[in-house]
C-alpha cells in the first residue's frame, strides 16, 4: 500500500515562522535574519551597529551559538541587549527558540530585532526564522567563490554583506566577481561594502536599515 | 547538516502514519530543490540513525533531486538551471528568471501488504 503526502518536510518550522512574522509586523518591528561563514564578522558588525544607530534605532539581539553565550555578553559589552540561544550541536537557529528569545527581549518594545544566526553558511538558509530581511554576510579573507560555491543561502538573501573591505589590499578578491556571481542568483539584491572594525560603507548599509525599519514605524 | 532536522521531522511523520495505517513502512520519497539541497550520504545516515530502534529501522529512503527552471528573458526558453554555465541554453542570454525552486517534500510512503 502506498500512501501520497506531498508534505512539507519542515512545515512545523514554517508554522512557527509565520507567527514570528505575524508578531514582527504586529509590533511593527524589523526583524534581521544575520547568517555568514564562522568569523564573518557578523558580532563585531551588530556590535558597532548597536554604538553608531542604537540611540536611534531601539535593538535587540538574539544570538544563536552551539555552546557558550560569548557573543551575547559581547553585545551587551557594546550596550545592547541580547538573548542567547545555545543550540547543542544543531547547525542552524528554528523559528521556535526564535519565539521563545522575542518573549524573553519584550521585542514589542524595539525597533529592530537582529538575529545572530549560528556560524554556518549552508544548513540556516533551509530554516525560515519569520525574518524581515535575510542579511548574509560574506567577508573578504573567506575569498571571492563563496556565491559561486553556495548559491542558495546566496538566492534568498534580502541583502549581502561584503565585510572586512579593510583587508581587500592584502588578499586576493575579486571583487566583481563577486558581485556579478552574487547577481546571477539574485538580482535585485542590496549589496554593501563594509568594514566592521573600521567603519567604512557602514554609513549606507545604516541608510538602509533606516529606510526599511522607518517602513515598519510607518506602518505602527 | 540539516539533514537531521530533516530526519527527525519525516520519521515523526512516517512513524505517525505507520500507526495510523498498522503497517511496516517499507519506503520513503522524499524531494529537493537545488538551493536547499540534500547531501544523499548525510541524508541516509542520518535517517537509519534516527530509524534505529523505531518501525523505520528497516524503511529505505530515496532521495530526489528536483532540477530549478529558469525562463530566459530574451527567447522565452525554459532551461534547467546549471550554477556551472548559468546562461540559456537556446540563445544563451544570461538575462532569465528563476521559476520558484522546489520544496523540502515528504513525497510518498510505501506500507508492507
Ligand atoms: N580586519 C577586519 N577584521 C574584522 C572585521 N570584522 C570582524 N573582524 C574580525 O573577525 C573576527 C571574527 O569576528 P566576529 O564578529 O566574532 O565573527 P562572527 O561572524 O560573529 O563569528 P561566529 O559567531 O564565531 O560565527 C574578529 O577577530 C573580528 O575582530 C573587519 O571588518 N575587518
Ligand atoms: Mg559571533
Ligand atoms: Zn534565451
Amino acid at each position: 500500500m502506498k500512501i501520497s503526502l506531498n508534505q512539507k518536510i519542515l512545515s512545523r518550522n514554517e508554522e512557527c515562522a509565520k507567527k514570528n512574522r505575524a508578531f514582527f509586523k504586529e509590533n511593527s518591528v524589523l526583524c534581521l535574519n544575520v547568517i555568514s561563514s564562522p568569523g564573518s564578522g557578523k558580532t563585531t558588525t551588530i556590535s558597532r551597529m548597536i554604538k553608531d544607530v542604537g540611540d536611534k534605532i531601539r535593538m535587540g539581539v538574539v544570538e544563536g551559538d552551539i555552546k557558550t553565550d560569548t557573543d551575547a555578553q559581547k553585545i551587551r559589552d557594546a550596550g545592547g541587549q541580547a538573548v542567547q540561544i545555545e543550540t547543542h550541536g544543531a547547525c542552524h537557529l528554528s523559528a521556535e527558540q526564535v519565539y521563545n528569545a522575542i518573549k524573553v527581549l519584550d521585542a514589542e518594545k524595539m525597533d529592530m530585532v537582529i538575529i545572530e544566526n549560528v556560524g554556518n553558511l549552508v544548513c540556516p538558509s533551509a530554516f525560515d526564522l519569520g525574518e524581515g530581511a535575510r542579511v548574509i554576510l560574506l567577508s573578504v579573507p573567506e575569498g571571492d567563490d563563496k556565491p559561486i560555491k553556495y548559491p542558495g543561502t546566496f538566492a534568498e538573501a534580502d541583502v549581502v554583506l561584503i565585510n572586512k573591505i579593510d583587508l581587500m589590499d592584502y588578499i586576493d578578491f575579486n571583487l566583481e566577481r563577486v558581485l556579478a556571481d552574487i547577481r546571477v542568483v539574485n538580482p535585485d539584491v542590496e549589496i554593501f561594502q563594509v568594514s566592521a572594525t573600521t567603519g567604512e560603507g557602514m554609513e549606507q548599509w545604516y541608510e538602509w536599515l533606516m529606510n526599511k525599519s522607518g517602513a515598519a514605524q510607518a506602518a505602527r | 547538516m540539516h539533514e537531521t532536522a530533516v530526519a527527525e521531522s519525516i520519521l515523526h511523520t512516517i512513524i505517525a502514519q505507520a500507526d495510523k495505517a498498522n503497517a511496516k513502512p517499507v519506503s520513503a520519497i522524499i524531494s529537493c530543490g537545488q538551493f536547499n539541497t540534500l547531501n544523499d550520504e548525510c541524508m541516509q545516515f542520518a535517517f537509519e540513525a534516527a530509524a534505529a530502534g523505531t518501525v523505520c529501522e528497516k524503511t529505505k529512503l530515496v532521495i530526489k533531486h528536483i532540477p530549478l527552471r529558469a525562463k530566459c528573458e530574451q527567447c522565452q526558453t525554459v532551461f534547467e538551471f546549471d550554477v556551472y554555465k548559468p546562461a540559456c541554453g537556446q540563445c544563451e542570454s544570461k538575462e532569465f528568471d528563476f521559476e520558484p525552486d522546489a520544496p523540502l517534500l515528504l513525497e510518498t510512503i510505501e506500507f508492507e501488504g
